[in-house]
């Protein structure tokens, strides 16, 4: 597949590196987190998180709950801000944005929230077909013929005239997936995107990002807890403890003598894992 | 959002109802005028117009022909009263202008008598012949200074 | 002593924070309305909650105030025998005060607070993040329109309340207590006047809107997102609104003069 990252399995705070240096670097950290701090509350978040994400590359994220996997989608996309440290999205700030140079950024996310996030007085067609309305001076057919595409893309047909309230949890994901990828962004945030599918449709939107990555370089950012699929495809593994994070390939993650990183896999991601180096080898072979 | 033909028309009808309602009030309980109406602009002048104030009505045998448009005092401290009067209504020359009271308690208003001339009062002038306002403070004094004398 | 000039200071500044919060957010709903798109089609919608939906309860609220008015004004004035008055006093006294003030907390409660719900369970349901994340301005998306909705609702409510009010006791007045009709419609016309008190009533009831209209869509927007947040800033629209709309009422009877 690809190579594996170069960078070391436990990236640490000495992100504060001179700027010349992070400038180098910069293509190969598409999006880096630097340093950073959040406390709600009491609750102590982050402490000290850096990471590094490569364009073109399929991150995942994993960690148990609250780790803060789902906050780091949203401090990627700039809806979180950090007490301290900062996020660097295409070598821009986002701390240093304003809302409507953040909006030229977002316009180049696509995200997939947790719930869906789907207008609820809005039709399956006029929520797909938003983004596209509000940013594109297509047509309304062009428009609805592109939804539909993208509806059949994710396993949808005949759900046009729907409105989210009358749709099943799993097909309402797969709208809000619809939604996220229909600008076709350049950095795809998916929060849980396989929960509440069955195993046909986890295949078909594991396969549609996959293609998604290989076709039109996205670079995708996903939390599950959906192990296979997702280990299956990530080339980078990023997971989330103690306020910090350990990334690494799947391989090096698999190799590891951490005992925390072996704790958090269980047996069943050992497994996973195991399996998966047979069939990449196998593949290469 | 894709277009809900009959919401958009109960909203039109909504729209419709508030701007009639609105204009109700403004034109006939408030008693807005646009632009000129056809009146025309008579004075007179009182030596006392009591409570009479501005907007008062003016009537011609008790029906409503007008409206007091001002008052002010000239140099002799008397009262001048200027009136709109609706065009059409044509008011001998020697017609008098009286301030009356409409019951006891009641608003007082500008009634014009009319008089036996052929010609009719112009725009721009006066009424020759007034009447001040009937003042029952001045009515009860009179009675008691009268009560007084005959004793 | 110093706890308590302290807790006063850090009171002072939540005050000053929440208003500065409350401008800047008033002063990017009013930017949003001169930006295209002009979200017509929102606001018809808004226009239709806000307004088509209070109608009924604004008509027969009108009409059953007017019915009271006429009761109680015609028994108080008759004892001064100037029934004759009840038209004045019933138009004065509905179309400067109780018309607008009325229509304001009606619309408060019946549209002002659902404004909110419906605000606040879309940012519970993240859906104002979604907008966000689509590169959508959600002030400008989802506050907008329904602010001026709001603007525009109150004062064809306010003249619709006013009207049925004035049929109300007009019924009770004139057909029931018997005055004469015309006295009373005559006295009406004649006290009302269109620049001092339907201006005035007119303002009140725009200003009455704009302050329900930023109140509604500012604490939808800045609500705890969850159930329980939301049904507090339910609760404080109507409450804020309230108090905004009588504060409101008594400075500009006082600075029109009266």
């Amino acid at each position: 597949m690809t190579t594996p990252d170069s960078s070391e399995s436990r990236t640490d705070a000495a992100a504060n590196e001179a700027d010349t240096a992070a400038h180098a670097e910069a293509d190969a950290a598409f999006i880096e987190v630097r340093d950073v701090d959040l406390t709600f509350g009491v609750r102590k978040v982050y402490d000290g998180l850096g990471c590094r994400l490569r364009k073109g590359g399929i991150h995942l994220l994993l960690g148990g709950s609250g780790t803060g996997k789902s906050t780091l989608l949203r401090m990627i996309g700039g809806l979180q801000q950090p007490d301290s440290g900062e996020v660097r999205v295409a070598g821009h700030s986002i701390a240093s944005l304003s809302e409507r140079e953040l909006g030229k950024i977002r316009k180049e996310i696509g995200m997939l929230f947790q719930n869906g996030a789907l207008l609820d007085s809005m039709t399956v067609l006029e929520n797909v077909g938003l983004p596209l309305r509000e940013h594109t001076k297509q047509s309304t057919d062009e428009i609805d013929k592109r939804v539909t595409e993208v509806l059949n893309a994710v396993g949808l047909e005949g759900v046009e005239g729907l409105l989210p309230r009358e749709l099943s949890g799993g097909m309402l994901r797969r709208v809000a997936f619809a939604r996220a990828i229909v600008m076709e962004p350049e950095i795809l945030l998916c929060d849980e995107p396989f929960s509440g599918l069955d195993p046909l449709n986890v295949t078909r939107i594991e396969n549609l990002l996959v293609v998604l990555n290989k076709e039109l370089g996205l670079t995708i950012v996903v939390t599950s807890h959906h192990m296979a699929s997702s280990l299956r495809m990530a080339d980078q593994i990023i997971l989330l403890r103690d306020g910090g994070c350990v990334a690494g390939t799947p391989e090096e993650l698999a190799s590891s003598s951490d005992a925390g990183v072996t704790e958090f896999l269980g047996e069943d991601g050992h497994a996973y894992l195991a399996l998966l180096r047979e069939t990449r080898e196998g593949g290469k072979a | 959002m894709q277009g809900n033909a009959t919401r958009d028309l109960i909203v039109g009808l909504f729209v419709l109802v508030g701007i009639g309602a609105l204009a109700y009030l403004s034109l006939q309980v408030g008693g807005l005028e646009f632009g000129t109406k056809e009146t025309i602009a008579l004075s007179a002048t009182f030596d006392d117009i009591g409570g009479l104030s501005v907007r008062a009505p003016i009537k011609v045998a008790g029906v409503k022909v007008g409206r007091v448009s001002g008052i002010k005092l000239d140099e002799d401290l008397r009262a001048v009263v200027s009136l709109e009067l609706d065009r059409g209504v044509n008011l001998s020359i020697d017609s008098s202008a009286a301030i009356r009271t409409s019951g006891l308690l009641g608003d007082q208003y500008v009634a014009v008598e009319l008089g036996a001339e052929d010609e009719s009062l112009k725009d721009g002038e006066e009424f020759s012949f007034t009447e001040s306002a009937l003042s029952i403070d001045k009515l009860i004094g009179q009675f008691v200074h009268n009560a007084g004398v005959s004793d | 002593m110093t706890g308590l000039i302290r807790a006063l200071g850090a009171q002072t500044t939540d005050l000053v924070v929440g208003l500065g919060r409350v401008v800047n957010f008033g002063g990017k709903v009013v930017a949003s309305m001169v930006r295209p798109p002009t979200r017509f089609g929102f606001f018809l919608r808004a226009l239709y909650d806000a307004g088509v939906l209070s109608v009924a309860l604004i008509c027969l609220s009108g009409f059953t105030v007017g019915m009271v008015l006429g009761l109680q004004l015609y028994t108080t004035l008759s004892r001064f025998g100037a029934a004759e008055g009840l038209g004045a006093v019933v138009g004065l006294s509905l179309v400067r005060e109780l018309g607008p003030v009325l229509t304001g907390l009606l619309v408060t409660g019946r549209a002002g607070s659902a404004i909110t719900a419906e605000i606040g369970s879309m940012k519970s349901s993240e859906q104002l993040d979604g907008l966000r994340m689509m590169a959508i301005d959600p002030e400008h998306f989802v506050a907008m329109p329904r602010a001026l909705a709001l603007t525009l609702a109150m004062p064809l409510l306010n003249a619709l309340f006013i009207t049925f009010a004035i049929a109300g006791a007009y019924t009770v007045g004139v057909s029931i207590q018997g005055l004469d009709g015309g006295v009373y419609i005559s006295g009406l016309e004649n006290a009302v006047r269109f620049g001092d008190d339907v201006g005035q009533s007119l303002l009140k009831s725009l200003v009455f809107g704009m302050l329900l209209g930023l109140v509604a869509t500012y604490k939808g927007h800045s609500c705890e997102p969850d159930a329980a947040g939301v049904a507090r800033a339910t609760t404080s629209t109507v409450v804020t609104a309230s108090v905004c709309i009588l504060v409101s009422d008594y400075m500009i009877t006082a600075l029109w003069g009266v």
